[in-house]
C-alpha cells in the first residue's frame, strides 16, 4: 500500500458509524447454509456418473518401486482402472513454489501415492486398492530428525539467518542469563474435511472442486504438472471444511485425479482418507530450539538469540521459519536468529498456522519466563522493559503496535496483579492453581488481491474474487464491506468466491486473505462510487451513501435509478507499496492463562484463557474473536496434547488419526475471553485491518506452559506438556 | 433395500459394506452429513436413529431398514430452523462449518439423554444432573470442531436448553479442576 491513508467510504473505529456494517458483529450470511446442511465441500455435489478414486500408497519409508502388480484390483467387477504408469502422477504435493518429481519410482516417504484405483463405488475402490501388490527395493531411511546432521545454510525457506552485534560476548558480559533448549513435536493441521478433490473434463477443459485455500495458486500450479495451459484449468472451492496452513499447495489427490478422469472419460472423486492425510499432504515439522537471553541486572536484553532446527524431506523446500515472531519482539543489541535443517525421509513439511510463530513462541516466551525468575522481576514487566520503540532487527519503524496496551488491558481484566510469584504455592484441595501469560506477535503480510464489484440495475451489488472461505468469514466480510461503502444492507450485496474464474486473490494463508481481498473491495467500490459522482455531477468526497441510496448536495437518489439500464463495473487493485517495504508490521496481543494441575496424578485442566489482541481495524468483531479464541485453543492443545509421533524405525506415523492424535475436544477448552484494541493500520492496506487467524495460536502455548510452571514449579521444555514429564517433580502432595 | 429418512421413504440397492453415512451422502443426495474419518473419531457423521445419536459411519445401512433415521436436513430447513440452528447461528458456533451438521444432530441427543437422567463422567449424581457447561462440554466431547468453536458451540446449546446466560468466567474456572 502506498498512500497511507483511510478510503473516505469507510468510518474509524469508535466514531459514530450512522449504521455502518463494518466491524459489527454480524452473523455470518453463509450460516444458513453451513447450519443446514446446504453448504457444498469438495466432495458433494459432483456432476452425473462421477466415479469414486481410492490412492494407493508406498508401502516402506524409503527405497525404489521396482513392480507394481494390478492384476487382481484390475479384475475385481466395478473398477474402471488402475493407474500407475503415468508420467504425470506426483510423488507429493505441488506448490506454486515448486512441483513433486513426477512418474518417479523413488519413495520419498511411507505412503507416497504410487497407484491411483478408479471405481464405481467407495466401497470397491478400496477392495482394489488393497489387492494392488506393490513390490519394492527398501532402502535405509533418515526416520529420526534428532539423529541426522544439520545444514547451517539451508538455501531454502525465505527467512535469512540473522547476525548482529556478538551475541556470546554479550552473553559473556551479561548479569543475568538464560540458555536452554526446548522441542515442539510433530504437528498436523488436521482440518476436519479431508483433502478432497471433484474432477471433469468438458473436451480438453478440466475443472476440479477441491479443497484448497489458494485456489489462483492451485490453477497454474495444477496446470504445470499436467503440462497444459492455465487457461484449461478451472478450480473451484465454494466451501472449505477448515485448512489452517494444510491446504495452501495443491495436495496429489486433486493432479492424480485429474489424471484418472481423463483416463476413464468420467468425472471422478477422491477423499483422502484420514490415515493417508498424514501422509500425502503437509505437517508442520518437529523442532529444536535453543534460547538465550542475557540481561543487565535491571532486565533489559544485552543479548537475544534463537536458534533452531527443523526438518523437510529431499523434496520440499519450505523450512519453518521459528525464530520469525522473534526478530521484532524485543530490544537487545547483540541478536542471532537462525533456521538450520535436517533432510528426512517422512512426508513433508510446510506451512500451517502461523509457521514460525506457533512453535517459536514457545521458545522465547517460556524463555522470557526462566529470565524473569531468574531476575526477581514480574514477567509482564520484563517484558514492557524490553519493548523495542522501532522493530530492533530491521530498524524500521512500526506501522502501528499496540503490544503495551495489549499487556495493560490484558492483566486488567486477567486479574494478573493478584499472581503468586512462588510456583507451587496456590492450592485447592489436590489441585495446584497457577497463571502464566505469554506475549503474541504474528507479522502482517500484504498481498496483492483483485476484485470486482458489479452494481446492477436493481441496487444489489455482488462481489466476485477467487478468494477462499476457510471458516474465516471472508462471505460476510465482503459483504459488510461492499455494503458500507455503497450503504446497502446485507440484504443487498451478494458475495461470490471459490471460482478461478474471478478476479484473482492470493487466496487465504498467512492472515493476509481477508484485509488484502477486503482492501480490492474497498478499492472496486471506489470506482463505482467515482462513477455514481460523475453521474450526480459531484464529486466523489461530496456523496453519502445511505439506505439503498446516494446523497449529494441536497439531491437524493436510489442507486438503481443512478445505474441506467448497464451495470456499473468497479475494479479494485491491491498490492503492496513503498509504505509496506517502509515499516515493520506485525499483529501483537498479551495472553494469559490459569490452570489446574493435579498434585496426584499430574492432569492439566485449562481453567481460563484470555487474550487482548491488535489487529488493526476488526472487520467484524463476531468472525474475529472466533478465529483468536480458535487460535487460543489450537495453543492450548499444542501446550498439552497435540504430539506427531514418528516411528523412527520405519518413517511411519504412529499416530495419524483422530484416534490417537488428541486436538483439543470442547471438554478441553474452558471458556475463552478475546478482547480487541481497535487502531486502524493505515500503512498495511486500505482496509486498514492487519491478520487475525493466525495470532491467537502464537503465544498461546506459552501461557499454559508458564501457568503450569508457575502452579507446581515444575519447567518442562520438551513440547506437549503431559503428566508423564510433571509427575517426577510435582510437589508432595 | 428400504429406508426411512426425514420422515420420506427411500429405496436403494447397494453394496452391503455401504454405512449408513454413505448410503445418504452418495445414493441419496443427503450430503448435510459430513465424513471427517469414517472411523468414529469425530463425530461429523452424527445422526439421530430412533432419537439417540450415533456414528452413521459406523453402522452399516443395511443394519437400518425398520429405523427412524433423521439428518441434519430433517431437522430443520432455511425458514424452518430447529432452534439449535438457529442458536448455532447467533453465537458463531462453527467457523468453517463441517463439523456443524455433526455437532447440532449430537446435541439434540445430547439434550434428550440429558433430560432423561443419563449420567455422564462429571455428574454429581448418577440419577440427576444440572446441565452446568461442564456437563455441556463433555457430552459433546464426542463431537471435534477442529476450528475449536466449543465455547460458542457451548454459549447456543446452553441458551437452547434455557440455562440463561454464560457463567461467569471465574465461577466458572472454579469448577475446572476442583
Ligand atoms: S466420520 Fe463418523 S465419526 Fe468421523
Ligand atoms: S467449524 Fe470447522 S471443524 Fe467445526
Amino acid at each position: 500500500m502506498d498512500a497511507a491513508a483511510v478510503p473516505s467510504g469507510l468510518a474509524d473505529p469508535g466514531t459514530d458509524r450512522g449504521g455502518g456494517l463494518l466491524g459489527r458483529p454480524i452473523d455470518r450470511v453463509d450460516g444458513l447454509s453451513k447450519v443446514t446442511g446446504g453448504a457444498p465441500y469438495a466432495f458433494e455435489r459432483a456432476p452425473k456418473g462421477a466415479a469414486v478414486a481410492a490412492i494407493v500408497g508406498a508401502p516402506v519409508g524409503a527405497g525404489r518401486v521396482v513392480a507394481i502388480d494390478v492384476a487382481a484390483a484390475a479384475a475385481l467387477p466395478g473398477v474402471l482402472a488402475v493407474i500407475v504408469d503415468d508420467p504425470r502422477m506426483p510423488a507429493g504435493q505441488a506448490s506454486s513454489g515448486a512441483l513433486p518429481q513426477q512418474g518417479t519410482d523413488r519413495i520419498f516417504h511411507y505412503g507416497q501415492p504410487v497407484a491411483i484405483v478408479v471405481a464405481e463405488s467407495q466401497q470397491v475402490a478400496n477392495e482394489a486398492a488393497a489387492l494392488v501388490r506393490v513390490e519394492v527395493t527398501p532402502a535405509t531411511g533418515r526416520f529420526d530428525p534428532r539423529g541426522e546432521p544439520v545444514i547451517d545454510e539451508p538455501r531454502i525457506g525465505f527467512l535469512p539467518p540473522v547476525e548482529m552485534g556478538d551475541v556470546d560476548a554479550a552473553m559473556a558480559d551479561a548479569a543475568v542469563t538464560v540458555d536452554a533448549t526446548y522441542t515442539t513435536p510433530v504437528h498436523f493441521p488436521a482440518a476436519l474435511e479431508p483433502h478432497a478433490t471433484t474432477a471433469w473434463w468438458d473436451g480438453d477443459r478440466l475443472t476440479l472442486r477441491s479443497s484448497n485455500q489458494v485456489i489462483g495458486a492451485a490453477r497454474k500450479t495444477v496446470a504445470r504438472a499436467l503440462g497444459i495451459e492455465a487457461e484449461r484449468v478451472r478450480v473451484l472451492a465454494p466451501y472449505v471444511g477448515g485448512g489452517f496452513g494444510g491446504k495452501t499447495g495443491v495436495g496429489a489427490e486433486a493432479i492424480l485425479a485429474a489424471i484418472a478422469a481423463e483416463r476413464v472419460g468420467r468425472p471422478v472423486k477422491v477423499a483422502l482418507p484420514r490415515r493417508q492425510v498424514a501422509y500425502m499432504t503437509h505437517h508442520r515439522s518437529d523442532t529444536v530450539q535453543r534460547i538465550r537471553l542475557g540481561t543487565d541486572t535491571d532486565g533489559r536484553l544485552r543479548a537475544i538469540a534463537h536458534e533452531s532446527v527443523v526438518a523437510q524431506n529431499d523434496q520440499g523446500r519450505f523450512l519453518e521459519p521459528v525464530p520469525f515472531g522473534t526478530l521484532p519482539l524485543y530490544a537487545g543489541e547483540a541478536r542471532r536468529f537462525t533456521t538450520g535443517l535436517v533432510r528426512v525421509d517422512l512426508p513433508e513439511t510446510g506451512a500451517v498456522r502461523a509457521p514460525g510463530e506457533a512453535v517459536g513462541t514457545f521458545a522465547v516466551e517460556c524463555g522470557m519466563d526462566e529470565l524473569a525468575e531468574r531476575l526477581g522481576i514480574n514477567p509482564l514487566e520484563l517484558r514492557r522493559i524490553n519493548e523495542p520503540p522501532v522493530d530492533p532487527t530491521t530498524g524500521k519503524r512500526f506501522s502501528t503496535r499496540r503490544m503495551i496496551d495489549c499487556y495493560d488491558e490484558g492483566a486488567r481484566r486477567f486479574g494478573w496483579p493478584e499472581r503468586v510469584p512462588d510456583p507451587g504455592s496456590v492450592r485447592e484441595g489436590e489441585w495446584l492453581i497457577g497463571i502464566g501469560m505469554a506475549a503474541a506477535l504474528r507479522g502482517n503480510f500484504t498481498v496483492e488481491a483483485q476484485a470486482r464489484v458489479v452494481l446492477d440495475e436493481g441496487g444489489r451489488a455482488r462481489v466476485e474474487c477467487d478468494m477462499t472461505d476457510i471458516g474465516t468469514g471472508t462471505y460476510t466480510i465482503l459483504a459488510q464491506v461492499a455494503g458500507e461503502m455503497l450503504g446497502l444492507g446485507l440484504d443487498r450485496v451478494d458475495v461470490v468466491i471459490g471460482d478461478t474464474d474471478l478476479p484473482p486473490t492470493a487466496g487465504s494463508g498467512g492472515s493476509f486473505g481477508a484485509n488484502s481481498s477486503a482492501s480490492a473491495v474497498v478499492l472496486a467500490c471506489e470506482d463505482i462510487r467515482a462513477e455514481l459522482a460523475r453521474r450526480m455531477n459531484a464529486a466523489p468526497e461530496e456523496l453519502a451513501f445511505e439506505n439503498g441510496c446516494v446523497r449529494a448536495g441536497g439531491r437524493e437518489t436510489p442507486l438503481a435509478d443512478l445505474v441506467r439500464g448497464e451495470p456499473i463495473v468497479g475494479r479494485g487493485h491491491t498490492k503492496p507499496g513503498k509504505e509496506t517495504e517502509a515499516t515493520s508490521q506485525a499483529s501483537h496481543g498479551a495472553q494469559f492463562c490459569e490452570v489446574a494441575v493435579n498434585a496426584v496424578t499430574g492432569e492439566v485442566r485449562v481453567r481460563r484463557m484470555l487474550g487482548v489482541f491488535d489487529i488493526g481495524r476488526v472487520l467484524n468483531a463476531k468472525t474475529a474473536r472466533s478465529q483468536a479464541i480458535g487460535g487460543m485453543a489450537w495453543g492450548l492443545a499444542y501446550a498439552l496434547h497435540e504430539d506427531g509421533v514418528v516411528d523412527v524405525r520405519d518413517g511411519r506415523f504412529v499416530n495419524p488419526d483422530f484416534a490417537e492424535y488428541h486436538v483439543a475436544t470442547n471438554a478441553d477448552v474452558p471458556q475463552l475471553e478475546a478482547w480487541f484494541v481497535e487502531q486502524v493500520d493505515a500503512s498495511a492496506n486500505p482496509a486498514g485491518a492487519k491478520g487475525v487467524g493466525e495470532l491467537g495460536i502464537s503465544g498461546a502455548g506459552a501461557a499454559v506452559v508458564n501457568a503450569i510452571y508457575n502452579a507446581t514449579g515444575v519447567r518442562v521444555r520438551d513440547m506437549p506438556v503431559t503428566l508423564d514429564k510433571l509427575l517426577p517433580g510435582l510437589p508432595a502432595v | 433395500m428400504h429406508f426411512t429418512i426425514n420422515g420420506q421413504r427411500h429405496e436403494a440397492d447397494v453394496d452391503l459394506r455401504t454405512s449408513l453415512l454413505d448410503l445418504c451422502r452418495e445414493h441419496l443426495g443427503l450430503t448435510g452429513s459430513k465424513k471427517g474419518c469414517d472411523h468414529g473419531q469425530c463425530g461429523a457423521c452424527t445422526m439421530l436413529v430412533n432419537g439417540r445419536r450415533i456414528n452413521a459411519c459406523l453402522s452399516l445401512a443395511v443394519m437400518h431398514q425398520d429405523d427412524e433415521i433423521v439428518t441434519i436436513e430433517g431437522l430443520g430447513q432455511v425458514g424452518n430452523l430447529h432452534p439449535l440452528q438457529d442458536a448455532f447461528v447467533r453465537h458463531d458456533g462453527y467457523q468453517c462449518g463441517y463439523c456443524t451438521p455433526g455437532q447440532i444432530c449430537s446435541a439434540v441427543g445430547m439434550l434428550d439423554e440429558q433430560k432423561k437422567g443419563w449420567p455422564s463422567y462429571v455428574s454429581e449424581s448418577l440419577t440427576d444432573s444440572e446441565l452446568t457447561d461442564a456437563e455441556i462440554s463433555e457430552r459433546m466431547s464426542g463431537n471435534i470442531c477442529r476450528c475449536a468453536a466449543y465455547p460458542n458451540i457451548v454459549d447456543a446449546i446452553r441458551e437452547v436448553a434455557g440455562k440463561g446466560d454464560r457463567q461467569p468466567v471465574l465461577e466458572a474456572a472454579k469448577e475446572i479442576g476442583a
